[in-house]
């Protein structure tokens, strides 16, 4: 490089090593935004513990980690996805129709194809979601929101609003369902694979990183070389796949395919979860463990609602106001534009 | 005079009916910088953007050292060694310095970022601009003054063993101080051996920093003239009226986009 002949070395030695602290490290490694998340759930895991000593039992943190799986897994795409700057509401209608896809091929065809084809038809939906989004150049939030309804509607017509199959005796699933691998459920597995190599892929390579930088400001992207395209059409694919996965989870859990009752409302978990997690809805910013700290925390709260024997209805109104204080607290950090007037 | 690194032969360029460039010869020289000025609508982005290949032209030659060379897009032109630096400082706020300056073009170790790598290359690159205003190359450029993050934009079109960067407007939404250390820095990019081609549209900018100034009117070449041979309100003639004593047009009045 012509440009760095006469840099002088001695002078940028010094500076190349970072100089920090311990203490520096770790709040670096952990994020700022995630400390805050952790003080949260310390304290939502001694309010709970005080008053139920039940709840430390491992056999309920097992609950737990086995409840928070399927919405786990949607979160860490939607994260993903509003990373992008995008926003995929369909991922919950994708989960139903993909635990519908998976029971009923699997009653044809056994538990591999049944996998396999739910796992297919989640990459055809995401594409679609992501062709709309591309070259429809339709607003994310309304290309989805019309797939949240037809994916639903498709995943009803297929199934005829039914329960379909019963994968209840199936070896393959039940492993999925109850089974463990090392003493660990193999639900924790699935979600703690997918979200390590989410974590990796967007902290330590060149995708995640572009991933980031169209978050951030596209025209930049695009004028980097960055084909934006060809990235808005893989993460939502592999939303749609990620998001059918969760389905496989709950053909295996609740025995049959679901085309509704055990996906309805799981965008909003998702979403509820990224922004809790320190994901900006305008994309660039957010953490993968912030999004799966979010998520612990909420499935917390849920066990929390339960064991103190709130009516589970509170459950949605608790996750619904989590989400606008996770926005207000994130709006107000960032000093964005708020809807009306400044004050 | 140094030898041309760039040049434009006879390049047109429409959009539809509307003959936006006609017939531009325009040079390049290492270690000069070389003005583009003109009124709004005169073609100057336009140039740009064929220049950096964002435009294919319609006819005429492109030389880059001497050689003739066909430019289809912006990644054939920074293979060349040609670099653009956008009026709407394209940095993307989220990331840092040093992300912003690698964008779209990581180095990586296996399948890896290598991260100490490309932070050294672009303390490297910051230092040899002798650039002292960026503190450390891990703050997010959201939270950098404009004329730092125009340094920043600056140092990343150098940082790829560039010859040729064109800059539009790179002080327009500068204040006073932060226009002087952009104009400081374009000056040592010369100095450094890189053909820079400025666009301005502040005049004493221009006169402070080029060596040479190229005049569009209404599409076309007025004049293309050492700096020290021009005058403030010359300049200013040339690019409102195309003409200025015997410098300029032939017939600047017949002319017509």
């Amino acid at each position: 490089m012509k440009a760095t002949a006469e840099a002088p070395e001695a002078e940028l030695a010094p500076q190349a090593v970072p100089r920090r602290s311990g203490v520096r490290r770790a709040l670096d490694a952990i994020g700022v935004q995630n400390v805050s998340l952790l003080i949260a759930l310390v304290a939502l895991v001694a309010l709970i513990g005080s008053k139920h000593s039940e709840f430390f039992l491992l056999s309920n943190i097992e609950v737990i980690g086995t409840a928070i799986a399927v919405m786990g897994l949607l979160a860490i795409v939607e994260t993903v996805v509003i990373l992008l700057g995008g926003l995929d509401i369909s991922v919950g209608s994708a989960a139903g129709l993909g635990s519908v896809v998976s029971a009923m091929v699997f009653t044809h065809s056994g538990a591999t194809l049944g996998i396999l084809a739910a796992l297919g038809v989640g990459l055809l939906a995401g594409l679609v979601n992501g062709v709309v989004i591309v070259y429809g150049r339709v607003n994310p939030v309304v290309a989805t929101l019309a797939t949240l309804a037809a994916y639903k509607g498709v995943a009803q017509l297929v199934s005829n609003g039914r329960a379909q199959g019963y994968t209840g005796t199936d070896a393959a699933f039940v492993f999925i369902a109850r089974g463990a691998i090392a003493g660990i459920p193999t639900l924790i597995w699935i979600l703690a694979i997918v979200a390590l190599i989410a974590h990796l892929v967007l902290r330590y390579t060149d995708l995640g990183r572009n991933i980031y930088a169209i978050g951030g400001n596209d025209t930049a992207a695009r004028l980097a070389g960055i084909n934006i395209n060809r990235y808005i059409l893989a993460v939502y694919a592999i939303a749609g796949v990620v998001a059918t996965l969760a389905g496989v989870l709950i053909t295996a859990r609740t025995g049959s395919g679901q085309p509704v009752s055990g996906s309805e409302g799981l965008e909003l978990q998702a979403v509820t979860a990224a922004a809790l997690g320190g994901c900006a809805l305008q994309g660039g910013r957010g953490t993968i463990a912030g999004t799966m700290l979010a998520v612990i925390m909420l499935g917390v709260l849920d066990n929390g609602i339960i064991l103190f024997g709130v009516n589970p209805f509170w459950q949605n109104v608790a996750r619904g106001a989590l989400l606008v204080i996770a926005v207000v607290i994130m709006q107000l950090r960032s000093g964005e534009r708020r809807v009306g007037m400044p004050t | 005079m140094s030898e041309p690194i760039l040049s434009l032969r006879g390049v047109n360029k429409s959009f539809g009916p509307v003959h936006v460039l006609h017939d531009i010869d325009f040079t390049v020289r290492a270690g000069e910088v070389t003005a583009l000025v003109g009124d709004n609508g005169a073609g100057k982005s336009t140039l740009v953007k064929c220049i950096a290949g964002i435009h294919p032209v319609d006819s005429g030659e492109i030389l880059f050292d001497g050689k003739p060379v066909h430019i289809h897009g912006p990644r054939d032109a920074a293979a060349l060694g040609i670099e653009v630096v956008y009026q709407d400082l394209a940095l993307a706020d989220n990331l840092d310095v040093v992300q912003n300056m690698f964008l779209g073009r990581e180095r990586l170790s296996g399948f890896l970022l290598d991260e100490a790598e490309m932070e050294l290359a672009a303390r490297r690159t910051l230092a040899s601009l002798s650039v002292r205003t960026v503190k450390s190359v891990r703050t997010p450029v959201s939270s950098l003054s404009g004329g730092q993050r125009q340094t920043v934009a600056i140092a990343k079109a150098v940082l790829w063993d560039s010859k040729v960067v064109l800059l539009d407007e790179p002080t327009a939404a500068l204040g006073v101080a932060q226009t002087r250390q952009v104009l400081d820095l374009v000056r040592r990019l010369a100095e450094q051996g890189l053909g820079v081609v400025l666009i301005s549209h502040n005049m004493n900018d221009v006169l402070e920093v080029s060596d040479r100034i190229a005049t569009l009117y209404l599409g076309r070449m007025a004049a293309e003239l050492p700096t020290r041979e021009l005058n403030h309100s010359q300049v200013v003639e040339l690019i409102t009226a195309g003409r200025s004593g015997d410098l300029g047009l032939a017939r600047p009045d017949v002319v017509t986009i």
